[in-house]
């Protein structure tokens, strides 16, 4: 069928911020989708507030705004802009509630807009949990038995009906509590009692317990003449149980027979035909290890992480056909993108084991609770390709970068905490699994603990078993080559051939054992195929053509994780398309399956191998490029530079010795002290005394940090000498090879800038002022653009340190730097020599391609010659300001606090006129509701309180109302302010913690974190605020400017003074 | 123990031996199914071939006891990336290894299946050999050169005497030409009183039987290589209605004077699109088969092209401008593969049903 002709302009909704559970796979569905219906001829209008994104690039859609995803903002677009229709399911979430509530609140109809794809119907049959079980029974398909209950008996018969297990849910309390599963009549009336008791409406929710069934997903697809097909199944290697995003997923199946299989891909076919869904479609079933029975899960109407990675495992891009398929374009009639011979009315044949892990933030989070379960908590993911399931599983290990590249514990366990970290899972599971084999655990036992299915089990102990093999056969050619073929890495070789990983890798290249390259192609080699998207292998073929031309390889950026986020993705795929621009091959290596950069329609070449040293060699070896680009993959990238120059590779840009000038304390001291550039005073501790000593020399607050931890861990701010005792006996291990950074810290504006360096030229596009004060990591950091309380004097010295700083450091490419201004004095904290949380937001407010720049400068063009001078790019006019989004509700006892660690997993920009309005389009994007009235809570630290009556008092005048306890509130009334006084924690029915969880306030002001009560009351404080959403400020800077918005809100409320000074002045 | 497989254009593939401890010769083919390896090297269908899967992983679930497209697998050896040596499914009974062994066919695995169909697809189905290590490739070569494709597989797959499968509802021949289980399974679950004929049985044998319908099933190798049933089919369309699957299909197009041809590498694998052309709707299709029907020939005919192979254009179903038969090159039954063209066995039997309406109603006329 032709497409449609009746419209001609299509509103796209992007998904946002990254949150845990929303990430880099929507940039690449959304990208994926802009491009397939601008290439249908159609004008395409894109929505998104994140610019940290590919989709958000001007080029992408034909008209992109960066705005808000509510409705005050949405209708708004839409009523300015008219489109005909609008394609909601690609925006994950985000975009289909978006839809709905366009829909709900009328605009649609208004402005006669038309759903592309999926009717909203169909969407709310399938997400809303009662239409759901309706639909799934017309269809004879079933689901798990369920009833809600209001006491013991009725859950009796229940169970009499559906037989144990059961799971209980009470009804209206957070995160479960008080719930689980029962086996057995006791357990049953336990649970239920308990939860009736802590559900405030005495309900409970009870429903067949599925866990330890197989948890299979298909990727199925369908078009409007209702032809439906399945792009790929996946199974996961954990049982139902946690959560997708949180499980290790092979595709395809490994232990599903032809009936099986066919039996499953039915069911999902009549479901999503049943749905009547145009365009993609994710199918959850749980199947009986023991039987054909199987029951539907859930069912995601829209394209979905699971469908990044299907695409990405199968080749077949689902994101794109699916926008295709919502413009009237039907399977039959469309090609597959892959062989560009075949049809896309086809499911792909795969060749290969693909295998998912997650990649968790609890190296961040140490005190977050790892137990894995029905909530996601992971930020992103790996995906490794493999001929058998050892190689690709070792393969996604050693992509982590988990710092462990095999099956092992990074430390000593005892055999029954082994067993009960596979009893309940947690994010290491595998690797306790993996030890547990090794101390001779039975394969029965672990598959007794975890249900993980005994196939996976084997594969596992075939892993384990061959690490003797190995052991007793240093350096032999034929197990060499077997182990290889099985994923092991160098370095594991290495242990257990006691030698060093380099010796390993270069006695193999030697003997020529070195991987094969093998064509993702959909078809298992039926058709020919010219899609340059390889995978490594130890067998015999190489698929993989070098041509003549002269290449450039660039490392990517790896999993999303905090701190290295989907800002590394834009500037790779950017760097890519510029190496091509400028007629090279431009290869790229990454192992995320969410990103754009693994889409194979960006690179000339894409290798979706582990950023390891042995396997980028391998690449390397193959296509013999000119250089190596490391500046755009984040800390992953640049950490591989040394061990590549050391095996004689050319990394382009900036080099290894000026790379490590910048990282490298004393030698950054060297140079800033050559160039005449101030840092806060600072020096190294090896022991406490020594720290004690250098703290009363520099003068408090210091900042302290662990030296060999990087990315602000344990990086605290300390005000007196007992605080500084205390973090030395319990935050770090101070000793010689262990030695601790002890900071003057500055109270002042954090200042960050982004730079483009040639050599000659230092073009700064833009400088951003932070809203927090130093101390709160720069991105979790509001920035603003352009700074709006920096004197141009400052601005000067900024811009002239900044190309000192570019020129001293002999950057060519990127750099970014964090500054302190205190008083008139700029001081540099930090030089990151490669790109930045901060170069997208840049790019997109300036105009300045910097990534696209930067790797031109790379590749050897003077940014003169492109038309760039040295200097400050002229201010644009707007403020545009970045506010960090985080997902703290998916994380229990984390805590919330903001300071020199970073927390957010995303971020939003706000662009308007003035900076209020800018922090309130930012503000109101991350999620934070600005009313013009209410309540706020406050609890302050003693060394606050001075600061936080300013601020309390403008909440008063604003007509909000202030709730504090005593110590808060006795100052507060001193002052003048009216304010409400509750209890502490722990005394009678009504303290804060009651306010917070009633909804009393609409805000929360904690800064309460040191000494050793206040920080619990404090944290309690502070989770509670998340767990009943209501945003919790730590910092005061960030309360100020919420304040500002909201007096820019609303008018001014004061009585008339009296005898007013300004009359006089008024009349003279 | 090491084993090698040998092709007829010289490359020699080393790799591990598993199955059966024989040398086989047979024409090699690959299969691109990625579960149903049991129905598939089951499938008589492969008579006298070497069957590679280009997915790695074979065997993760064993050999069950249901599975089975036949009593006695009839392929010639099997070829796998990796056979998996502890399979694990609730219906497992025995590992892959050691059904091959008690079937007498040899296995070969570890090598590089997908190099190996690479090689198939550039150059074409090719003879290749599953043998001892210690053989000399040069002597293989000279052997697999000097190998006359076998003619008789039919011969060889199909049952030697008619037998019953009792039903209460409409009585089918089913001519047996190598025919998969599935086939009798789908009649049988539609309660057919199924016959079992030879592959040799004449048309005046079918009409005595009296059927509703007659069933050309698949079955291995050339159709040419079968004239009496090309003779057989011409004697009964027009007089019952027909169904035809594969074999049963290229069959019945020569026998309406259509022509068949030998294909490169063949379809074999669960995911071929296929498009009815009435409908436009596409199905994906479990398929296996070597040869197709030409078709510029098809001009000649009184047939009609009903579906096309969405990718290649080829012919996959017929249907008789006259006559109550239609015929499909790929498998309705699926087992293993989509079930998605399962209700052309609907077809069939509704097809018999507006048969014998129309054939009253005819009768009816003539009394008046």
């Amino acid at each position: 069928m032709p497409k449609r002709t009746d419209i001609k302009t299509i509103l796209v909704i992007g998904s946002g911020p990254i949150v845990i559970g929303q990430a880099a796979e929507f940039d690449y569905a959304g990208t994926q989708a802009c491009i397939a219906l601008k290439e249908e001829g159609y004008k395409v209008i894109l929505i998104n507030s994140n610019p940290a994104t590919i989709m958000t690039d001007t080029e992408i859609a034909d008209k992109v705004y960066i705005e808000p995803i509510t409705l005050e903002f949405v209708s708004k677009i839409i009523r300015k802009e008219r489109p005909d229709a609008l394609l909601p399911t690609l925006g994950g979430q985000t975009g289909l509630n978006m839809a709905v509530e366009l829909a709900n609140a009328g605009v649609l109809e208004e402005c006669g807009v038309k759903i592309l794809g999926t009717e909203l119907s169909a969407i709310e049959r399938a997400e809303d949990r009662d239409l759901f079980r309706t639909l799934m029974n017309e269809l004879g398909e079933p689901v798990p038995d369920s009833d809600i209950v209001h006491s013991v008996a009725e859950a009796l018969q229940f169970v009499e009906r559906v037989d144990y297990p059961v799971i209980v849910r009470p009804a209206f309390t957070l995160g479960g509590t008080g719930g689980g599963i029962c086996a057995n009549e006791e357990e049953l009336v336990e649970i239920v009692t308990g939860g009736l008791k802590s559900s405030p409406v005495h309900q409970c929710l009870l429903e067949k317990s599925i866990a330890g069934f197989k948890e299979i997903e298909y990727e199925v697809m369908r078009d409007r003449n209702d032809n439906a097909i399945v792009v790929c199944n996946m199974e996961n290697f954990d049982p139902v149980g946690i959560h997708t995003g949180d499980s290790i997923v092979v595709a395809p199946s490994q232990t599903l027979s032809d009936r099986e299989y066919q039996m499953l891909r039915n069911a999902s076919l009549k479901i999503i035909r049943a749905l009547k869904i145009e365009g993609g479609c994710n199918v959850q079933l749980a199947l009986d290890p023991y039987s054909f029975q199987y029951y539907v899960i859930e069912v995601n109407p829209r394209v979905s992480r699971s469908s990044a990675l299907a695409s990405k495992a199968t080749g077949y891009p689902i994101a794109k056909l699916a926008a295709k398929i919502a413009v009237g374009l039907t399977l039959d009639e469309m090609m597959n993108p892959v062989t560009g011979k075949t049809y896309a009315s086809f499911e792909p044949a795969l060749d290969y084991v693909v295998t998912k892990i997650p990649r968790w933030p609890f190296d961040k989070f140490e005190s977050a609770n790892r137990k894995l379960g029905t909530q996601m908590k992971a930020t992103g993911e790996v995906m490794a390709i493999g001929r058998t399931f050892e190689e690709s599983i070792l393969k996604a290990v050693r992509s982590l970068e988990g710092g462990l590249f095999h099956i092992e514990l990074g430390e000593p366990a005892s055999d029954r905490l082994i067993e009960k970290r596979i009893r309940t899972a947690g994010d290491e599971r595998l690797f306790y699994i993996g030890e547990a084999l090794r101390r001779g655990t039975s394969i029965d036992a672990i598959h007794e603990w975890s249900r993980i299915d005994l196939f996976f089990l084997h594969k596992l102990h075939k892993i384990v078993a061959f690490e003797e093999t190995l052991r007793e056969n240093p350096f032999d050619h034929e197990i060499a080559i077997k182990a290889k073929g099985m994923g092991f890495s160098d370095a594991t070789l290495a242990g257990l051939w006691k030698t060093d990983e380099r010796s390993v890798y270069e006695w193999r290249k030697g003997k020529g054992i070195v991987p094969v390259y093998k064509m993702v192609d959909t078809c298992a080699a039926e058709f020919e195929s010219e899609t340059p998207y390889f995978y490594g292998t130890y067998e015999e073929e190489n698929e993989s053509v070098v041509t003549n031309r002269e290449s450039v390889v660039v490392l990517g950026s790896g999993p999303i994780r905090i701190g290295q986020g989907v800002e590394f993705d834009y500037a790779t795929v950017h760097s890519v398309w510029a190496i091509k621009e400028a007629g090279y091959e431009a290869i790229i290596i990454n192992n995320n399956p969410e990103t754009v950069s693994t889409d194979f329609s960006i690179s000339d070449k894409l290798y979706f191998e582990p950023l390891a040293i042995e396997d980028v060699m391998h690449i390397i070896d193959l296509e013999k490029p000119m250089g190596v680009v490391v500046q755009f993959g984040g800390q992953t990238a640049i950490n591989l530079a040394a061990k590549l120059v050391e095996r004689g590779v050319n990394i382009l840009g900036t080099s290894l010795e000026d790379l490590d000038r910048a990282e490298n304390r004393d030698k950054f001291e060297q140079a800033l002290r050559a160039l005449g550039i101030p840092q806060p005073k600072g020096k190294t501790a090896t022991s406490v005394n020594q720290a004690v000593q250098i703290a009363e020399g520099i003068g408090y607050p210091v900042l302290v940090r662990p030296s060999y931890v990087l990315g602000g861990r344990a990086m605290e701010i300390v005000y007196k000498q007992n605080e500084l005792l205390y973090y030395m006996e319990n935050a770090v291990k101070i000793n010689p090879d262990h030695p601790v950074l002890i900071d003057r810290y500055l109270t002042g504006k954090e200042i960050e800038v982004d730079a483009i360096s040639d050599g000659t030229d230092v073009v700064i596009p833009g400088i951003m002022e932070h809203i927090e004060r130093a101390g709160v990591h720069s991105g979790d950091s509001i920035a603003v653009y352009p700074p709006q309380s920096l004197s141009n004097e400052i601005k000067d010295k900024i811009v002239d340190y900044t190309s000192k700083l570019a020129k001293g450091l002999n950057i060519i490419g990127l750099l970014n730097i964090q500054y302190v201004v205190s008083g008139d004095e700029v001081f540099v904290i930090e030089v990151n020599p490669r790109s930045s949380r901060t170069v997208p937001f840049l790019s997109k407010i300036t105009n300045v391609p910097m990534a696209n720049l930067a790797t031109k400068a790379i590749l050897g063009n003077s940014l003169q010659s492109l038309g760039y001078t040295s200097g400050l790019v002229p201010e644009k006019p707007g403020v545009f300001v970045k506010v960090p989004v985080f997902s703290f509700a998916k994380l229990r006892r984390v805590d919330i606090t903001l300071g020199p660690e970073m927390k957010s997993t995303g971020e939003v920009m706000g662009k308007d006129y003035t900076l209020e309005k800018a922090l309130y389009k930012g503000l109101v994007a991350s999620g934070i509701q600005i009313k013009d009235h209410g309540s706020v809570l406050l609890t302050v630290a003693d060394k606050d309180k001075q600061e936080a009556l300013q601020i309390a008092h403008r909440f008063s005048n604003c007509g909000y109302r202030l709730i504090a306890t005593s110590g808060t509130a006795s100052i507060l009334t001193k002052a003048g302010i009216p304010v409400q006084v509750v209890e502490k924690i722990g005394v009678s029915d009504n303290n804060l913690l009651d306010v917070i969880r009633n909804g009393e306030a609409q805000l929360v002001i904690n800064t309460l974190t040191k000494g050793k009560q206040p920080e619990r009351d404090g944290f309690r404080i502070r989770r509670e605020s998340v767990e009943n959403g209501i945003p919790c400020l730590t910092s005061l800077d960030t309360a100020e400017a919420i304040l500002r918005v909201i007096e820019s809100m609303t008018f001014s409320a004061e009585a008339m003074g009296k005898a007013d000074q300004s009359q006089e002045v008024a009349y003279t | 123990m090491k084993r090698q497989l040998i092709l007829e254009d010289g490359t020699v593939f080393k790799g591990e031996a598993f199955g059966s401890d024989t040398d086989k010769i047979g024409e090699v083919v690959f299969n691109t199914g990625m579960t149903g390896y049991q129905e598939i090297l089951s499938d008589p269908s492969y008579c006298g071939q070497i069957v590679t899967l280009t997915y790695p992983l074979i065997g993760n679930y064993g050999i069950n006891r249901d599975d089975f497209e036949s009593i006695n697998p009839a392929i010639s050896g099997f070829i796998v990336k990796e056979a998996a040596d502890c399979p694990s499914n609730w219906r497992n009974e025995i590992s892959l290894d050691e059904m091959l062994k008690s079937k007498g066919i040899p296995g070969i695995s570890g090598i590089d299946t997908r190099k190996l169909t690479r090689i198939i697809r550039r150059h074409g189905t090719l003879k290749g050999a599953i043998c001892r290590i210690e053989k000399k490739p040069e002597e293989i070569i000279e052997q697999l050169k000097a190998t006359v494709a076998p003619t008789d597989q039919v011969k060889r797959v199909s049952t030697k005497t008619a037998y019953p499968s009792p039903g209460r509802g409409k009585r089918i021949a089913l001519v047996d030409f190598g025919m998969k289980h599935g086939i009798l399974r789908e009649l049988n679950d539609r309660d057919c009183d199924v016959v079992v004929l030879p592959y040799n049985v004449t048309a005046s044998e079918i009409l005595l039987l009296n059927p509703d319908g007659v069933m050309l099933s698949n079955g291995p190798g050339n159709p040419k290589d079968v004239p009496e049933a090309i003779e057989m089919i011409q004697g009964i369309q027009g007089k019952v209605p027909l169904f035809g699957i594969c074999l049963g299909h290229q069959l019945f197009a020569l026998a309406n004077r259509a022509d068949t041809e030998k294909m490169k590498f063949g379809h074999r694998g669960s995911n071929h699109p296929v498009q009815d052309l009435r409908t436009g709707k596409v199905a994906l299709t479990s398929q296996n088969h070597g040869y197709t029907v030409q078709r510029e020939s098809i001009e000649r005919t009184n047939l009609e092209v009903t579906h096309i192979a969405l990718n290649d254009k080829t012919i996959e179903g017929l249907k008789h401008k006259e006559y109550p038969a239609f015929t499909v090159q790929y498998h309705p039954e699926a087992s293993p593969g989509p079930v998605d063209a399962n209700y052309l066995f609907d077809e069939f039997l509704s097809m018999i049903e507006s048969e014998k309406e129309e054939g009253e109603a005819k009768c009816q006329n003539v009394q008046i």
